[in-house]
């Protein structure tokens, strides 16, 4: 990092507090932004090549190792792609089950990225192992929480890190109703660490930086509810589409040479993730959920990525409420082992579910055998990754006149802000390149 | 005494062995008040090249990753491969069964020579690796175990014995009375039979246990409905690594031809 009159260069290698291997580069001459960048270094996996040739019941459990964070997400995508292309429809009670899963997940990631990545900016630390000294409340309620959501996930799946009991068609194991019923009494006691979340975050409210660059906002949505499972995907510009018509509401089938050209559908690029889940579908999270919005200042439409954040800590709010409903569910009507019943047949099926980073296809094509011939995963770190550069051309010249630690900080908290899983995106083509 | 300094670095793989090792919440606050964690890219800004034991995840799959194996095991005193990856290269060797031109070509189209790759090869193919701590994920009680052994100067021993012992002392029904598969009887436990005991499949996360019987295995697996083709497959989602299935193809079973 250097500083002489109107020249700065700032180059943070290998962002820390974010999940994969990134960099951010900007480079300014004579008050003029010559580079801005955050180039992905992660390794490629090439997993849509590893899911080449692999039975349809494999499928799910080599997609969901594309990310430790995501990876019920993952399976989700992954099952209702399978199960399209397989013409296999779930229970209701696989419904059910899935969404309570989910919502463990999206728990587990929103609080791990609100207290443990995001927070020690706001208190001037490098991580949240200090804070245990300083503020040992936030880091044993933040402990508990994250527990309390992967406990949650491990009573309907096994675990949470790579679920074992999701499969095509349904569970391959039934929760244990009393184990349930003590993870609700659980959930329905963290209300109350819920809402000092909430407390918390307004009383950092003020540090969050303020910004506004309007752009698209895309995520799936549903007429019933809000969607995290699945859903049709709507667009803030483009309105609404079947989830069969992905590939026009993403970018990945245009092969680019610079990602900031090409990550579009109707501007120059689009966000995915809380904030535009809460953009586009705001009207229908649960109304613990709207209260903590409106106490957090978080009001739609908002144009200030740094917010994502506090949207995070919104949607926890309303799953929470909403895991507590559907287990009540399925407590009433009980749960009952559902054989699964899947026949091998040649065919194409599309999965799309809302995990914490924004929406997320999978696309997977079938043999007669049941093997995957093709495959193809958009994740939404990629979808993200123009926008991050648009946000951030548009933030480095407001505050040239601030230090370059400063500008530093700032651009990492941007990054930050969009809670980037660059381990999941590292397959994908949005990369740019340097001839 | 100072406390002992830990490292912790991630290659190609998913993050979720760290994951876990963050999700040891009952015992992270007791953990960082007997260790020093000194890198943690996932959880933490600052970094240092001064530690003790580094705990390595994900496999080596480029070519400039030798170069950082290396000095990671010239700074550690320890080193540790973390999870399925790192251990044994889990599903990052499914890419080694196709032709790794094509395979960039696949993901990456007219754009891959962009994007180089090797092999996948797990860590102790690249360094000399201490301890392995297998699973994927890894445990989170074998972890902390691990964690444990380690400080008090002591290596920890692995389980060698097969996911079939743990799934007994579960009482799990057997998946083959289920008319399932299942690779417990060749898998390293240490996992608690998870899987089996959530009514799917062992996959040999872990690997294989030091002498497994695989001609019977693959018997088993064609006994209950896997043509030896099938049986062969099922093998490969993690013990993809040759070593593993030079082992699998030596062993005294018919061709495939012969399903």
């Amino acid at each position: 990092m250097s500083r002489n009159a109107a020249n700065v260069t700032v180059n943070v290698h290998h962002i820390t507090r974010v999940e994969g291997h990134g960099n951010i580069r900007i480079n300014i001459k004579d008050g003029r932004l010559e580079e801005c960048k955050l180039e992905i270094v992660e390794s490629p996996r090439f997993f849509e090549a590893m899911l080449k040739g692999r039975p349809y019941h494999e499928a799910h459990h080599i997609s969901c190792r594309i990310c430790g964070i995501c990876s019920v997400g993952h399976t989700c995508a992954s099952l209702q792609a399978s199960e399209a292309a397989l013409e296999v429809t779930p229970t209701e009670q696989t419904t059910r089950l899935r969404k309570i899963c989910l919502h463990g997940e999206t728990l587990q990631s929103h609080v791990l990225h609100a207290y443990y990545l995001a927070a020690p900016d706001f208190f001037g630390v490098g991580s949240v192992l200090p804070l245990a000294a300083s503020h040992l409340p936030v880091v044993q309620r933040a402990l508990r929480l994250k527990k309390l959501a992967n406990d949650l996930c491990a009573v309907v799946a096994g675990r949470h890190v790579h679920p074992v009991s999701m499969a095509v068609g349904g569970f391959t194991n039934v929760p244990d109703l009393r184990r349930l019923k003590e993870t609700q009494q659980r959930l329905i006691a963290a209300r109350e660490d819920f809402r000092e979340t909430v407390e918390l975050f307004k009383s950092v409210r003020d540090q969050i930086p303020a910004f506004d660059r309007p752009t698209e906002y895309i995520s799936l949505t549903r007429d019933d509810e809000y969607a995290f499972l699945n859903g049709d995907i709507l667009s803030s510009d483009a309105g609404r589409v079947p989830v069969s018509e992905y590939l026009k509401m993403t970018n990945e089938h245009i092969v680019p040479h610079s990602s900031a050209k090409h990550a579009r559908v109707k501007r120059d690029s689009f966000m995915v993730g809380a904030l535009a889940r809460f953009n586009n579908n705001h009207a229908q999270l649960r109304p613990e959920a709207k209260q903590a919005a409106a106490e957090l200042g978080l009001q739609a439409p908002c144009h200030n990525a740094y917010m994502i954040t506090v949207a995070q800590v919104v949607e926890c709010l309303h799953c929470l409420e909403d895991a507590i409903e559907l287990i009540d569910e399925v407590l009433r009507r009980g749960v009952r082992r559902e054989p699964i019943e899947v026949t091998p047949r040649a065919g194409r099926g599309i999965g799309a579910t809302e995990v914490p980073r924004g929406a997320l296809y999978h696309d997977y094509t079938f043999n007669a055998q049941g093997l995957i011939e093709q495959a193809n995963c958009i994740i939404p770190t990629g979808q993200n990754l123009a926008n991050i550069e648009l946000d951030m051309r548009t933030l480095v010249p407001q505050v040239l006149d601030k230090s370059p630690e400063e500008i530093t900080l700032l651009s990492e908290m941007l990054v930050r802000a969009y809670d980037p899983c660059i381990s999941c995106s590292a397959h994908f083509l949005k990369v740019e390149f340097v001839e | 005494m100072a406390k002992p300094k830990v490292a912790f670095f991630d290659f190609s793989c998913c993050e979720g062995c760290q994951l876990t090792v963050s999700n040891c919440e009952d015992e992270l606050l007791d953990l960082v008040s007997h260790i020093d964690i000194v890198n943690f890219r996932e959880i933490m800004t600052e970094r240092s090249d001064d530690y003790d034991i580094a705990f390595i995840e994900g496999s080596c799959t480029r070519e400039e990753e030798v170069a950082r194996l290396q000095k990671i095991r010239e700074n550690a005193r320890i080193v540790v491969a973390l999870g399925a990856c790192a251990t044994i290269g889990g599903i990052n060797c499914l890419k080694n069964f196709h032709n790794l031109d094509e395979v960039r070509q696949m993901v990456y189209g007219d754009k891959s020579h962009y994007f180089p790759t090797w092999e996948t090869r797990p860590i102790d193919q690249v360094i000399q690796v201490d301890f392995h701590l297998h699973g994927c994920p890894i445990d989170r009680g074998e972890f902390l175990r691990a964690v444990k052994a380690l400080l008090t100067g002591q290596i920890p021993t692995l389980p060698n014995y097969p996911v079939c012992v743990e799934c007994r002392l579960k009482e799990n029904v057997c998946l083959y009375t289920q008319g399932k598969t299942c690779l417990g009887p060749i898998a390293r436990a240490g996992c608690g039979a998870i899987c089996p005991e959530f009514g799917d499949s062992c996959v040999a996360c872990r690997g294989m246990v030091d002498q497994p019987n695989i001609p019977y295995m693959i018997e088993v697996l064609h006994e209950h409905g896997l043509t030896y083709e099938e049986a062969r497959q099922t093998t490969r989602m993690f013990l993809g690594y040759k070593t593993f299935q030079e082992q699998i193809q030596q062993a005294d079973i018919p061709s495939p031809t012969e399903s």
